[in-house]
């Protein structure tokens, strides 16, 4: 949009030139007044009609049942994710299992797929399985295939409610409930990784049991001379302080009003009393100097390596870093889950589905359904999406989790994830709330609080009033 | 083009009576004289353009225009809303921010470049006539060659906290100088204006030494007679003789400060808060993160009036002055 632009205006300003060097004015008079006209009428050529008018929306109803991927040759047409092995090595099992099944793999960046999905679930030749970056709106707008009869044939509504809840829209368009939409390959967890020479340098020696404790620890962090959380906050990456917000939101707060914010409940506010306090918290850690000085220039992977080179003695992030953290910083990384503020109160945890899910009019989606039930039932794919992924591979209540070498700290996010499960105190992303959300009012508004222009309170009622303008559309 | 004796030779030869009882001045605007061979010609000559400028430049540009005036997610069915589009982005302060920072940038994209490149050429022009001359323009030109996407790459890790700028202030004792300057509220603009700087200098020196290669010596030698110093010569004769250049280097860094998208998008992604969000930053994420095309195409059309209303003026006074 931004190069026709710049053309255009170089044109209007050429114009000018052109008619000086077409030669002498009354041989071009003619051609000249005629020439606007004539391309204007060939640009209104296809711009009479509404924009996105006859686009189909019926969401075309899946068979459900015993779908399966048949013995005649299926080529699946998936869209997957630059930069991730699992659905890569998932698929490969997969052929190995099926041999009828071969695979035609799309793959691009996170963020190009935020502005492409929209566009392929709605093409004429659209995928059987995709990464979804959000869901809601494609839901609405009929873009993805109702699963609700692969649940009851496959029996994935039997399976732990949080699981499946997440991927659920319902007909007023709020997360949480509803029909599924689309499913999880695996779930991963967030919480607190840790240095653990540097947690020994300051006398920790088992993880924090209250808020008040982990404070305690990160003073002596500080006054040790060490960083005490390592967090990235560039506008690029998207600001990582809203992973310590959210975990401080759920530490001294209940997890049910954020979780029906982010769903989009009406009438839903981030605007609370528990969450001001939480921000506060947060406000304080800034001011005493717990976060690196230049976090908002910090990216992701650049917080990601200096963390593993030791600077910080913790730092606020998911199960996806397993691998990264048990091959740079092995067996000296520890996990726990933020504390609660309370004394014997339940920790809570950001729980997500890896969400992928199938087009309204995906050729071969009883084949991809049968995917997603194989991926949570198969013992290899768990094992591989827990190896290759580092995240819990769900499935029905009582499935075990595969083995993980013992001491790797894959095996502490999957026994935090057992108590979070235990509990039912996981949540959504306060940043999946709407499309822009985490662009448009956490990134900015928590750069600013760094940067001494944004209070607690000023903080909440900003984003929650971008939340409204988005919602208001 | 054909002759144009063959062009005018057939319809001369089949209706000679009748074209000398036509009067000249209406001969221009008759139908039949419109479809003369010459004409014909030269149309399907143009035609190919012509065709690729419709569809790749006037249909976006109708497009984004009438997009504007509904709300549309990108995909569903677009709801007609008239100028509302137009309305929240004149009364949404983030959205009215991005405008004035970019008016902000140019200072840095345009009237730096420009100034420094003028300099910078007359030395050039002046002492480095030889090797060291084209060495010169070589070096300054090269940013122009990088890709705006890897010169955002690089220079976001040199002004990085752990980056060369502050390892250089740290090694000449100006430790406290030393920032995440992309980072801190004060100082991202600038740096990101910076960036446009050592970008589009080197664009601006070429553009003004060709020019100045094309003034006539015996001017200088003539103020030099006269006792004129290098100081008067710029003035004199340099600067006035070059208002044309001057002009495009104007015109081409105004709409780059205006229009800028990639160097922004990968150097600081708009932040820190809204301290470098551009224009053309918030039409992407409006357009595609958020999806609303409505909005995202009213913002559009500012902007295109906006480089409109800064870019015309500029274009219509270098024209007054040269005549």
């Amino acid at each position: 949009m931004n190069a026709n632009l710049g053309h255009l205006v170089r044109i209007f300003v050429g114009r000018r030139n052109v008619i000086v060097s077409y030669g002498s004015p009354r041989r071009t008079g003619v051609g000249l007044r005629g020439l606007p006209a004539l391309l204007w009428a060939v640009a209104l050529v296809g711009a009479c009609a509404a924009p996105g008018s006859g686009t189909s929306t019926s969401s075309g109803a899946a068979s459900g049942g015993t779908a399966g991927c048949g013995t005649a040759p299926v080529t699946l047409n998936a869209y997957f994710e630059t930069g991730f092995d699992l659905p890569f090595k998932l698929s490969a099992e997969f052929t190995k299992q099926y041999p009828n099944v071969t695979w035609n793999i799309t793959q691009d960046q996170f963020t190009n797929l935020i502005n492409e999905t929209p566009r392929v679930l709605a093409s004429s030749n659209p995928p059987d399985l995709i990464r979804l970056p959000t869901l809601t709106s494609f839901a609405k707008e009929g873009l993805l295939k109702n699963l609700d009869s692969y649940a009851k044939g496959f029996g994935w509504d039997k399976w732990p409610v949080p699981q499946l809840s997440q991927n659920r829209v319902g007909s007023d368009g709020t997360r949480g409930s509803g029909s599924l939409y689309a499913m999880g390959l695996n779930y991963s967890l967030t919480g607190i990784f840790y240095n653990k020479k540097q947690a020994a340098q300051i006398g920790m020696t088992e993880p924090p049991k209250t808020l008040a404790e982990f404070e305690s620890f990160l003073a002596k962090a500080k006054a040790a001379g060490l960083l005490p959380i390592m967090e990235w906050g560039s506008a690029k990456s998207g600001m990582g302080l809203a992973f310590p917000l959210q975990a401080l939101m759920a530490s001294v707060g209940p997890v049910g009003p954020i979780n029906d914010w982010i769903y989009g409940k009406s009438g839903a506010t981030i605007d609370t009393a528990p969450n001001l306090d939480a921000a506060k918290h947060l406000e304080q850690w800034i001011k005493s100097g717990y976060f690196p000085s230049d976090i908002n220039a910090i990216e992701y992977t650049d917080s990601n390596a200096r963390f593993t080179k030791g600077e910080g003695v913790f730092t606020f992030n998911g199960d996806w870093e397993n691998a990264d953290y048990d091959k740079n910083l092995p067996s000296n990384t520890g996990f726990f889950l933020m504390p609660s503020s309370q004394a014997g109160g339940h920790p809570a945890a950001m729980s997500a589905p890896l969400t992928y899910g199938i087009a309204a009019k995906a050729k071969h989606a009883d084949c991809a359904a049968f995917f997603f039930n194989w991926v949570a039932s198969n013992s290899t794919a768990r094992q591989i999406d827990v190896t290759v992924g580092g995240s819990n591979p769900g499935g029905p209540a009582g499935s075990s989790v595969p083995s993980v070498t013992a001491g790797s700290v894959t095996s502490e996010t999957l026994a935090a994830g057992n108590v979070i499960g235990k509990a039912g105190t996981s949540m959504d992303f306060i940043a999946n709330a709407t499309s822009s959300i985490f662009a448009q009012g956490w990134t900015p508004e928590l750069q600013k609080m760094v940067g001494g222009k944004q209070d607690p309170a000023g903080l909440l009622k900003a984003v929650q009033a971008e939340y409204q303008r988005e919602l208001a559309g | 083009m054909p002759e144009p004796s063959r062009a005018v030779s057939r319809p001369v030869a089949s209706t000679s009576t009748r074209r000398r009882e036509v009067p000249l001045a209406a001969s221009r605007f008759s139908p039949a004289l419109w479809f003369r061979r010459e004409v014909v010609v030269g149309w399907l000559f143009v035609l190919p353009a012509l065709l690729m400028y419709s569809i790749f430049v006037l249909q976006p540009l109708v497009l984004t225009i009438q997009y504007s005036l509904y709300r549309w997610d990108g995909v569903g069915l677009a709801t007609w809303v008239g100028f509302s589009n137009y309305i929240t982005v004149l009364t949404v302060p983030d959205l009215l921010e991005t405008i004035f920072n970019s008016l902000r940038l140019a200072v840095f994209f345009s009237l730096i470049p420009v100034s420094l490149g003028l300099v910078v050429a007359s030395v050039i022009h002046r002492v480095a006539t030889g090797p060291l001359g084209a060495t010169a323009r070589t070096v300054l030109f090269l940013p122009q060659v990088i890709p705006l996407v890897a010169a955002g790459i690089i220079w976001g890790w040199l002004l990085a906290l752990p980056g060369l700028v502050n390892e250089i202030l740290t090694a000449i004792g100006l430790h406290n100088l030393a920032r995440a300057w992309l980072g801190d509220f004060s100082t991202a603009l600038p740096a990101v204006g910076m960036i446009g700087v050592w970008v589009l200098s080197g664009f601006c020196t070429v553009l003004l030494l060709t020019g100045m290669s094309k003034i006539d010596p015996a001017l200088y030698e003539s103020a030099r007679l006269d006792g004129a110093g290098w100081f008067t010569e710029f003035k004199a004769i340099t600067v006035p003789m070059l208002r044309y250049e001057i002009a495009v280097c104007l015109t081409v860094t105004v709409i780059a400060a205006l229009a800028a998208f990639d160097i922004v998008y990968i150097s600081t992604g708009g932040g820190p808060g809204h301290a470098t969000a551009v224009p053309g930053l918030q039409i992407y994420i409006l357009a595609f993160v958020e999806r609303q095309v409505g909005l995202a195409s009213a913002l559009a059309v500012l902007l295109m009036l906006l480089v409109l209303a800064i870019v015309l003026p500029l274009q219509w006074l270098s024209r007054e002055s040269a005549r």
